[in-house]
């Protein structure tokens, strides 16, 4: 009960400082957006269809709800530097809420503005000629969620190790990119050397990339869209699983790595 | 009952080769104003940050309302209020939300929550300002803010790390009316830090501490009666002359200072009217004056604490500095 409060306060905070900069919105779905009208238009002529009538800007465009979603999230865990930086994060550390508690509230702060932006991307869907029933929503609305939650614990694992926004930032930087080209936003892995096959399975984010294009395009997890992990196709259940097992190790070692700090 | 609400027991902390806090030893009673002096890097707010759990000590034992601060570490944080050394408001929101925020993770119960952020708020003076953004208050509206939120959830214990560093005179009476206030109304125990004597003389008792040890500890009264003397200080037109002078004439060792010439005379009122006849070298000005906690502090240490009053600047930057640093 007392751990909950924690975890909700935290969260609330995050939601409240959010809605604040909610200008911010607009920063968050304006490069994605130039991303997909752009440069998918650009290349779409050039590239081939994937069968089945889906053109380039549709393949992308489950690639980038993913990408805002996992961008956002990655990068949540600048707040907690933030607020070392200014000294808030005393006056969380001294309250009498458990770390974890905090650490959990900050993961799921993070998630959920993660989902909100995603959630603006994904209403872009007619204008790509993408038609989306409410059943499928309300399947990506969690998708999304756990794909947020995972990376957000992460980059807040990260963040509690971090101590100046600059460093954190680099780093970030440093993980992002490679993340997201990497994770089959923009390409599929079906046909990409084997160094960069290996690389993309490691990466978590192709796990949660691949489950919303699959929902999204209405396309099995034997099609090109799909994974194979080790010879096994992997079901929308088993990212599923494998995203969450990721998040929760994430988020049990930035509970810990918080709990240690002086 | 305990005549304690804090007992602090041969604590030690150690950075590295750095023994900030040395073997200290200390109890303070239930409804005590009591108060830490010591010049910068003396060791204070690290003791703080032990009492208040943020930091663990490296050997000894410190108790807060009767709970271990290692052991006990939640039911001493619900039992402390903090106003730390450096900002630690979140400056994206009003200072409302910062209250708000504060109350719940505090358990301030939801039915008294309201009617007291007012009330502190508005003992603060800041109820007209609570939508503003903290970003835009000034430095004395922040610090009253952090006082009102250490305030919150009504404290046995409340710990001040200097908490009127770079503020004005002004500001700093009148967050010391509050201080005093809040003792008489609630009882409520106030640790506090300092480098400004005469906040430390507001204290029912102080302990000075240097490099990490506890030189002395006593009632600001009885802590002037070691030095026991009268202060009298002299410019005059050649003081190495005038020293001599005096050593040869009173048998006194004078020493130089940034104030001229100081020495120490049993009854200054008596000895004055005599010297300034009597003395050979021209004198430009003289002073007597009883002692204060800061010649408390040199004849103990053989240092003077340095006084940053006035430049208000200067310790604002210093604690602007040292946020950009963490
Ligand atoms: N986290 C830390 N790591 C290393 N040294 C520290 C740390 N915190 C404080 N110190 C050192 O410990 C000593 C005491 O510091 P502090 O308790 O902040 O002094 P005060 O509050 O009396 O000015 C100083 O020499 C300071 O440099
Ligand atoms: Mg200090």
């Amino acid at each position: 009960m007392n751990n909950l409060r924690g975890v909700y306060t935290i969260w609330y905070r995050d939601i409240l400082r959010f809605w604040r900069d909610r200008i911010r919105l607009i920063g968050a779905f304006f490069f994605p957006l130039l991303f997909l009208f752009v440069f998918g238009s650009g290349l779409s002529s050039r590239m081939a269809l994937f069968g089945s009538g889906i053109n380039f800007v549709q393949f992308m465009f489950p690639g980038i709800i993913g990408m805002t979603v996992l961008m956002s999230s990655f990068m949540a865990g600048v707040s907690v530097v933030w607020d070392r930086e200014f000294g808030f994060l005393k006056e969380v550390l001294v309250a009498p809420i458990s770390r974890a508690s905090v650490a959990g509230g900050k993961t799921l702060g993070a998630a959920t503005v993660a989902l909100i932006q995603g959630t603006v991307i994904l209403l872009f869907a007619p204008l790509v000629g993408i038609s989306l029933s409410p059943q499928m929503v309300l399947v990506l609305l969690p998708l999304m969620f756990l794909l947020a939650a995972a990376m957000g614990s992460f980059g807040i694992l990260l963040a509690t190790r971090i101590r100046t926004v600059e460093a954190f930032q680099a780093v970030m930087q440093m993980l992002t990119f490679p993340m997201v080209f990497l994770s089959g936003v923009f390409f599929s892995l079906q046909d990409v050397p084997t160094w960069m096959s290996v690389l993309a399975k490691i990466n978590p984010a192709t796990y949660g990339i691949a489950t919303i294009r699959q929902v999204v395009l209405e396309a099995p997890p034997d099609s090109p869209f799909g994974i194979n992990l080790l010879g096994h196709t992997m079901s929308l259940w088993n990212n599923v699983a494998l995203l969450a097992v990721f998040g929760t190790a994430m988020t049990l070692l930035a509970m810990r790595s918080l709990g240690s700090q002086e | 009952m305990n005549d304690y609400i804090i007992k602090v027991e041969n604590l030690v902390k150690k950075f590295g080769q750095l023994v900030a806090v040395d073997n200290i030893s200390f109890s303070v009673a239930p409804g005590e104003i009591f108060g830490f002096l010591g010049p910068n890097g003396a060791g204070k707010t690290t003791t703080i940050n032990i009492l208040c759990t943020l930091s663990k000590p490296t050997s000894g034992r410190a108790m807060v309302n009767g709970y271990d601060v290692v052991r006990q570490q939640s039911q001493v944080r619900q039992s402390i209020g903090l106003v730390f050394q450096d900002p630690s408001l979140d400056e994206r929101l009003s200072g409302l939300q910062n209250l708000r925020f504060h109350a719940l993770v505090y358990h301030v119960p939801a039915s008294v929550r309201e009617q007291r952020i007012e009330q502190v708020l508005k003992m603060m003076e800041l109820w007209d300002k609570r939508h503003i953004v903290v970003r835009n208050y000034s430095g004395g509206m922040k610090r009253r803010l952090e006082l009102a939120r250490g305030l919150l959830h009504h404290p046995k214990v409340l710990f001040l790390d200097e908490p009127t560093l770079g503020l004005d005179p002004q500001t700093r009476n009148r967050i010391w009316e509050y201080i005093l206030e809040l003792r008489r109304r609630e009882g409520t125990t106030i640790f506090l830090t300092t480098h400004y004597m005469d906040e430390a003389d507001k204290a029912d008792r102080i302990a000075i501490i240097d490099h990490g040890k506890l030189v002395a500890m006593d009632t600001s009264e009885r802590l002037k009666k070691i030095v026991g003397k009268d202060i009298i200080s002299v410019r005059t037109s050649d003081d190495k002359r005038a020293v001599e002078e005096i050593r040869l004439r009173y048998q006194i060792k004078a020493r130089r200072d940034s104030n001229g010439l100081t020495f120490e005379v049993v009854s200054g009122e008596k000895f004055l009217p005599t010297f300034i006849k009597e003395f050979g070298t021209k004198i430009l000005s003289v002073n007597l004056r009883s002692p204060s906690l800061d010649d408390v502090f040199l004849k103990l240490t053989g240092r003077e604490i340095r006084e940053e009053t006035g430049d208000a600047f200067k310790a604002m930057f210093r604690r602007h500095g040292r946020r950009m640093r963490r």
